[in-house]
């Protein structure tokens, strides 16, 4: 898995154009209404389900959060991570923390941790974005894990190894009753991860998000234009990270819990396998992507006696041999059919 | 007046081969100027080292006066030069009309904006619009590069150097692979820019090197062999034996190609 990202990025990208920001006005109005109606359907849902069904959906939200942070990063810019999870796990921390130690004001965790997450993300990809290929993948990776064994190590900050507990219920209001249903909690966590989504797709649709896209398909070449390489890389590293701690805050409002489990490599490798079957650079197949990893860890995984992973190995092999470029890839072959970016 | 290009004793080393050896070189601003040699002659190294690509093993390289030698591929475009590449280097993954519009935005400035969409900055699809239509692209813009042609392909590198509005532009083969109409439009092109602009072309085709170039420097072995205005190098006998061997000038500057 590691080396198909690594190694095949680029020439799999070329092979199929990518509208990204050139795309023509023709075929947007309708994806405008779907998602409205999606949206609107999400809405919808804690009338209808159980609360262990507004829970679940609550998960897939903040992860797919998180999917769509790493496909920025991945397949908008090239830049295969491996420790995605660090800037996730730092933002549920820092959120838990902040929720313990400060406010249970869920707007202030939420910047608090999107701040940390991109700080974070600054800190580390001073270096990390200065190297390419094998390199990248094993420098995100060996830094996520430091990251882990800190949380694992710094007991009186963390929890250490129990995790960080006694996290209270959100509020969203000043002064407002804590959010302890399922529903309403269901739907802040839609509300910040709708915004999200939103200015994902905005970065990406934007002429930074153009540069991105040069960067990786042709960085030398870039540079010969007169970009600073470094620069469009460093910034959408830390535009990652700020939104992967921002889905980090999610994860904590919904779980009330945080372990250093949520840094490690499973999280990482879990986002990444979202992205991959979202279709890379599609950034809206990587929530159908994340919604399918979560389900089948946490429903399907359940039901067969803690295989999930299996089953997710299983997965990701069918989608890689079935559909090379993911969900996302189905409907190229549409023709005259513009792609969503 | 100072030259817009000089180079100074540049020599580059691979290993034991130099590929470029003790070159100096100036160019005026506003020259057509052509780069012609054997193949393996350094050329292209020339270029690269020129464009900040490759670092010269010593010399020095100055662009309008300024000492760019340690300077990156990056500072000499925005200090005004650009350069297409022999082997087309472009963004296969991206429509025709992005390849040229990462090149505008980076020139007005806005590579890094996040403020609007890509499609709506101000500026930057006119400057596509004008260098698709110069390179005959125009009704491709929205195809994916991947879609295009070798001679396309080889049209869009030069609309991508355009729309960086360089005061110096370096063509490295621009032609080869073009057709005989497209080749005649690229000369037209570049017949068509503003005074101001000093160009330098790397050509094979020799009947666009004398149609556009008023001076011609030879390159062999990787070392400047002549350098002088277009009639003293046609009259020129090394260089015809550096380019033929033993066979005829006749068959090189034949009267059919070119002036
Ligand atoms: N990166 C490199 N490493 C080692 N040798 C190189 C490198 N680049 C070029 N060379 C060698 O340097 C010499 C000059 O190459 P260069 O590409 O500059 O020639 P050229 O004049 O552009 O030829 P052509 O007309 O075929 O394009 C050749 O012998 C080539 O093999
Ligand atoms: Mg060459």
């Amino acid at each position: 898995m590691t080396s198909d990202l690594g190694t095949s990025s680029r020439t799999d990208q070329a092979a199929r154009p990518d509208t990204g920001p050139a795309r023509g006005r023709a075929g947007r109005a309708p994806r405008l209404v779907l998602a409205a109606a999606l949206l609107l359907a999400l809405v919808a849902v804690p009338f209808v389900v159980p609360s262990d069904a507004a829970n679940l959906l609550s998960r897939i939200l903040a992860f797919a959060l998180l999917a769509v942070s790493l496909d920025l990063l991945v397949g908008v810019g090239g830049m295969p991570s491996l420790g995605h999870a660090a800037p996730f796990g730092v933002g549920a921390y820092v959120a838990g923390i902040t929720a313990k130690e400060l406010t249970a004001l869920a707007p202030v965790q939420l910047v608090a941790a999107a701040v940390a997450g991109a700080v974070f993300s600054a800190l580390v990809g001073w270096l990390i974005v200065r190297v390419r290929g094998t390199y990248f993948l094993m420098l995100t990776l060996a830094v996520a894990e430091l990251a882990r064994t800190a949380a694992d190590q710094w007991d009186q900050v963390t929890g250490g190894s129990n995790g960080l507990v006694g996290i209270p219920a959100i509020q969203v209001v000043p002064g407002g009753g804590p959010l302890l249903l399922a529903g309403f909690r269901y739907w802040y966590v839609l509300a910040v991860a709708a915004l999200g989504f939103g200015l994902i797709v905005a970065i990406s649709r934007s002429a930074f998000g153009r540069s991105l896209r040069g960067i990786r398909d042709n960085e030398d070449r870039m540079a010969s234009l007169g970009y600073s390489t470094f620069r469009v890389k460093f910034t959408a590293f830390v535009l990652a990270g700020a939104f992967a701690g921002a889905a980090g805050s999610l994860w904590t409002v919904q779980s009330r819990f945080v372990s250093p489990a949520d840094l490690g490599f499973n999280v990482s490798a879990m986002a990444l396998l979202a992205v991959v079957i979202g279709g890379r650079g599609r950034l809206w197949g990587a929530i159908l992507g994340a919604a399918l990893v979560i389900f089948i860890r946490d429903e399907v995984g359940a039901q067969l006696g803690g295989r999930g992973p299996l089953l997710l190995g299983i997965t990701f092999i069918a989608v890689v041999y079935l559909l090379p470029r993911g969900f996302a890839g189905l409907r190229l072959h549409r023709p005259g059919r513009k792609d969503p970016a | 007046m100072t030259a817009v290009l000089s180079c100074t004793n540049v020599t580059k080393q691979f290993g034991s081969l130099k590929a470029v050896e003790d070159v100096t070189l100036s160019i005026e601003k506003g020259a057509r100027h052509a780069l012609i040699g054997p193949n393996g002659a350094g050329k292209s190294t020339l270029f690269n080292l020129v464009a900040g690509t490759l670092r010269p093993t010593s010399g020095a390289i100055m662009l309008d006066g300024v000492d760019v030698t340690r300077r990156s591929a990056a500072w000499r475009s925005r200090a005004g030069l650009a350069k297409t590449f022999q082997h087309s280097s472009l963004f296969l993954s991206l429509p025709v009309a992005d390849n040229v519009a990462m090149a505008a935005q980076r020139t007005s400035g806005q590579g890094m904006s996040l403020r609007r969409p890509a499609h709506r900055l101000p500026g930057v699809d006119d400057v596509v619009a004008e260098c698709l239509a110069a390179t005959g692209l125009s009704g491709r813009a929205s195809r994916p590069v991947s879609d295009l042609s070798h001679g396309e392909r080889r049209q869009l590198e030069v609309a991508v150097a355009l729309a960086t509005r360089p005061q110096l532009l370096l063509l490295d083969e621009p032609t080869a692979g073009m057709s005989a109409a497209e080749s005649g439009r690229f000369a037209e092109l570049i017949e068509s820019l503003p005074g101001d602009v000093t160009v330098l072309i790397i050509e094979h085709d020799l009947e666009v090197v004398f149609r556009l170039a008023e001076r011609i420097s030879v390159l062999h072995l990787g070392r400047l062999l002549a350098d002088d205005d277009r009639e003293s190098i046609r009259q020129n006998e090394q260089v015809q034996r550096a380019y033929l061997g033993d066979a005829r000038p006749e068959d090189l500057f034949h009267p059919a190609a070119g002036l």
